[in-house]
């Protein structure tokens, strides 16, 4: 598509202003333990900002070692409940350290930015939040490095993923997951078939609303649901930045990450793990920091309900099988990827 | 051993040789060409993994480049070096390094001792058959490239541009039919000697040299000279998709692989340890009977190419989300129908529809208060709300998700006035795959309802909001409607209502069984109010009426309803 030339410059500037953003912000991060040295070419590297996971560091490692990352990169704000010294104990991992808003850092990204931008050009790379599980056709034989291999020979330089909430059919307060143990089966259910989409006319990326949050919490206000649509897997490059979260990148083609004339182009999903009985604990905190975005409305919207025994299950949701049943939903496609 | 194999490798240079030795220790000479380019570590490796197998030979160098002549030359080198240092061979094999034999080899030395003198190229004719996935295909032929397509994409495009429009072509050397065909053949040893000692070869090489992707063409061509007799096929299952890219196979494909009934298979993912180790086991037995002739399963790459170009009709997703030039509207996935007015006949009908076995009715799924869902769900399949704001912020997707939930049980059906929104009744009009079903005039029987009766009353209802909602029914004709529409006039459904509603159900249900409703309820002055109103209408409801009393007189049946 094409836009007008000074709309252009604009949303050059606006890359610009960013990648200075994450270069001023970078000053905020310490490294704590760096085995960058252990990266080889054509690794898949992961970017990670996280607080007070140990309890879902483990499965996450695990699941993503078992994709095929190559070496792991976390920011850890401030987290006191032994997160750090579990990654500095990891052989594949890299942790910086910081205890800055997360909010002034809007919400992570700008860290991710400037990791990203230093250790990510050149690579495939993956930004996620260890609640997010990266799902893709075929995920359960062939490795990530399938796909990007596939990816890089197709000419596509990046791949789309929305996030699907996932959460069980008892309480979320009740939905307990040993540390170390799958989310996914402990969440094991979602909504098939209730977003909606958008497109964004200035940065060309769709906007996805919908699922278990915006039933549940935002039924009065569904625009204020929060976006699903993400872009995770980027073969990087120095001029990159992550607009918006992962939702958006700039320059903007990388976010027609959709087909406008028909055809389906290849994506995954993000299989969200976020309500397990650690939320109400976590959202009680978080509206004590006020670090999350909106004013923390998701937060706020969760509050008091969660206390409540609330559950997101209904006798319509559906129970997670595997990608290809999220390709027969339609909510993830092989985009002619045999 | 009756075959040689001519293989080109560019990168993930362990795998050719894996495949290299495979090949030799079965027992067949082996002619490797790398790319020049190749990185020197891996080719070192390559060489020391080769070095305890005489029967492979590593070709001198060359830099090979996509599309261009380098390729085709590299080929004949191997081909002319297994020609003379193995001279048992009848036929050479010309592989990649990404492929994989996938059925054993001794089936293709007695495939090809049984076929003689045969050649097995794809070679089609180039005005005859498209066989080219996009792309240049005659002006391969009759234009200049001298730019390389991946490296100088824009001084290529240039060039090719500048010579269309100077009208430059090539003529071809005399005698020559331009074919085209896959890179990858197997040709019988007089027909490559004929090829190598051709007495015209310096002039067919000037030629070809500066075409396009000649390794698609050069052999394809000049087989035609010299071949004794033509198995138009290649060998090795290569096959590409809408970018004109090969195929990649994985471990998960090996199932797919094994049903085909060609030898080899390209493009096997250098990852694919599993397919390596299976395919590559010479004590591998094959699943497939000999004698009994295999089929090629087309339908998985049919599917891909068609997810990939045309996708699911009616899906709207991350990855598919068509813009406005390429439709208005998007497409609905399964037919449904619109029941327009009829509700005002009697309240709440969808309940009964709904009734019956599997028949999804829904009820007023866009009333602006409320979400009407088949069975008064409050949360439908897929998770879809009863909520009329998360309704109204995408109707048209509202009602695409609703529908792609019960494609098998199409058509569903829903019920629907103009007034409870004029961007659906838009839609639906401009639906190819909606039917709507119209009672004409069902307004009157609303209004009727709301003013109790009084004329009066009516009128200032109509003036506050200028006209009634409904009455836009009718509507102007809009150019665009692609919807199939039937109407029935009021009239129709006060002289014989039972008889209405069943004609109704059975254009939707003409297989039956048809539910038993209850009794429409028509208001008795209905005629009197619409004449009051100037409606005109009111001399047919009238006479409607008349018939009505007449026929109920005779028959004893119960009178009108009072309501």
């Amino acid at each position: 598509m094409r836009i007008r030339p000074f709309r252009a410059y604009a949303l050059r500037l606006a890359r610009k202003r960013r990648q200075l953003r994450a270069w001023r912000k970078s000053r905020q991060l310490s490294p704590v333990a760096l085995r960058l040295e252990s990266i080889s070419r054509g690794d898949i590297l992961l970017f990670c900002t996280l607080r007070n996971e140990a309890a879902r560091l483990p499965f996450f490692l695990e699941y993503y070692r078992r994709l095929g990352i190559g070496h792991f990169l976390f920011v850890d704000n401030g987290s006191t409940d032994g997160s750090a010294e579990y990654l500095i104990a990891q052989p594949d991992c890299s942790l910086w350290w910081t205890d800055a808003g997360y909010k002034q850092s809007r919400y992570g990204i700008d860290w991710m930015n400037h990791l990203l931008r230093r250790h990510g050009s050149g690579h495939w790379t993956l930004t996620v939040d260890v609640d997010e599980f990266l799902v893709y056709p075929h995920s359960d034989t062939r490795p990530l490095r399938a796909l990007t291999d596939w990816l890089d020979a197709s000419a596509i330089k990046c791949f789309g993923a929305m996030l699907i909430d996932m959460y069980s059919d008892r309480a979320v307060g009740e939905t307990h997951c040993p540390p170390g143990a799958d989310p996914i089966a402990a969440a094991p259910w979602f909504d098939a078939g209730n977003y909606q989409i958008r497109r964004n006319p200035r940065r060309g990326n769709l906007w996805i609303q919908g699922g278990a949050r915006q039933r549940v919490f935002f039924p009065d206000r569904p625009e204020a649901a929060p976006a699903l649509n993400k872009i995770p897997l980027v073969r990087w490059q120095r001029g990159y930045v992550y607009a918006s979260s992962t939702h958006s990148l700039l320059p903007r083609g990388l976010n027609i990450v959709y087909d406008e004339w028909g055809g389906e182009k290849p994506c995954g999903a993000l299989l969200h793990t976020k309500f397990l009985d650690t939320l109400p604990e976590k959202t009680a905190e978080e509206l004590g920091r006020r670090q999350h975005y909106a004013g923390s409305r998701e937060y706020r919207a969760y509050g008091a309900r969660l206390a409540e025994g609330l559950s997101l299950w209904t006798a319509c949701s559906t129970r997670y099988q595997g990608w290809r049943q999220l390709q027969d939903l339609g909510l993830i496609s092989p985009g002619g990827w045999l | 051993m009756n075959v040689g194999f001519a293989i080109l490798a560019h990168v993930n240079l362990h795998r050719a040789g894996q495949l290299a030795r495979a090949l030799a220790d079965w027992g067949a000479p082996v002619a490797l060409h790398v790319d020049a380019r190749a990185p020197e570590a891996e080719f070192a490796a390559l060489r020391e993994a080769c070095a305890d197998r005489p029967r492979i030979a590593l070709i001198d160098r060359r830099p090979c480049e996509w599309g261009m002549f380098s390729l085709v030359e590299a080929t004949l080198d191997c081909v002319s070096h297994l020609l003379q240092t193995a001279p048992g061979i009848g036929h050479v094999c010309l592989l990649s390094g990404a492929c994989l034999p996938i059925r054993p080899l001794d089936d293709l030395s007695r495939h090809l001792r049984a076929g003689g003198p045969t050649d097995y190229i794809e070679s089609n004719d180039i005005a005859a058959r498209r066989w080219v996935q996009g792309g240049l295909a005659e002006e391969r032929f009759t234009l200049h490239f001298p730019y390389s397509w991946k490296r100088q994409r824009r001084l290529f495009d240039l060039s090719v541009r500048l010579q269309r429009r100077l009208g430059i072509r090539r003529r071809l050397p005399a005698g020559l039919m331009p074919h085209i065909g896959s890179q990858w053949w197997c040709l019988s040893r007089a027909t490559l000697e004929g090829i190598l000692n051709d007495p015209r070869k310096r002039e067919f090489d000037d030629f070809f040299a500066r075409s396009w992707i000649p390794d698609e063409t050069y052999f394809q061509t000049l087989v035609r000279r010299h071949a004794l007799r033509i198995e138009n096929r290649s060998l090795t299952l290569n096959r590409f998709d809408h970018q004109g890219k090969p195929y990649m196979f994985y471990d998960d494909h090996q199932a797919l692989l094994e049903q085909t009934d060609h030898f080899f298979a390209r493009k096997i993912w250098s990852g694919a340890d599993g397919l390596y180790a299976h395919f590559l086991d010479p004590d591998r037995v094959d699943p497939r009977k000999p004698g009994t002739p295999s089929r090629l399963l087309e339908r998985p790459f049919q599917e891909a190419m068609r997810i990939r170009c045309e996708g699911r009709p009616g899906l709207l997703s991350q990855s598919r989300f068509p813009c406005r030039w390429f439709e208005a509207q998007p497409s609905t996935p399964a037919g449904y129908v619109v029941f327009d007015g009829f509700d005002a006949l009697i309240p709440g009908w969808h309940r009964h529809l709904g009734l019956h076995n599997s028949r999804i009715c829904h009820g007023r799924l866009f009333a602006r208060d409320r979400v009407e869902f088949h069975g008064d769900m409050e949360v439908y399949r897929g998770n879809i709300p009863a909520n009329p704001r998360i309704r109204d912020r995408a109707p048209e997707q509202f009602l695409l998700n609703l529908l792609r939930q019960d494609v098998e049980f199409a058509p569903v059906t829903l019920q629907f006035r103009p007034a409870d929104s004029a961007a659906m009744a838009r839609f639906f009009r401009r639906d190819p795959r909606a039917r709507i079903l119209r009672l004409e005039d069902a307004w009157l029987i609303e209004l009727y309802r709301a003013c109790k009766g009084d004329p009066d009353m009516a009128r200032k209802l109509i003036g506050r909001s200028g006209r009634w909602p409904d009455a836009g029914t009718r509507g102007r004709p809009d150019p665009a409607e692609r919807a199939t529409v039937e109407s029935w006039p009021l009239a129709d459904a006060l002289a014989r209502p039972e008889r209405l509603m069943r004609k109704v159900m059975a254009r939707v249900w003409p297989e039956g069984p048809l539910p038993t409703l209850p009794e429409p309820r028509i208001p008795r002055n209905l005629p009197a109010f619409a004449a009051a109103l100037g409606h005109p209408a009111a001399d047919a409801l009238a006479e409607a009426t008349r018939e009505r009393a007449v026929r109920d007189a005779l028959y004893t049946q119960p009178l009108l309803d009072a309501g």
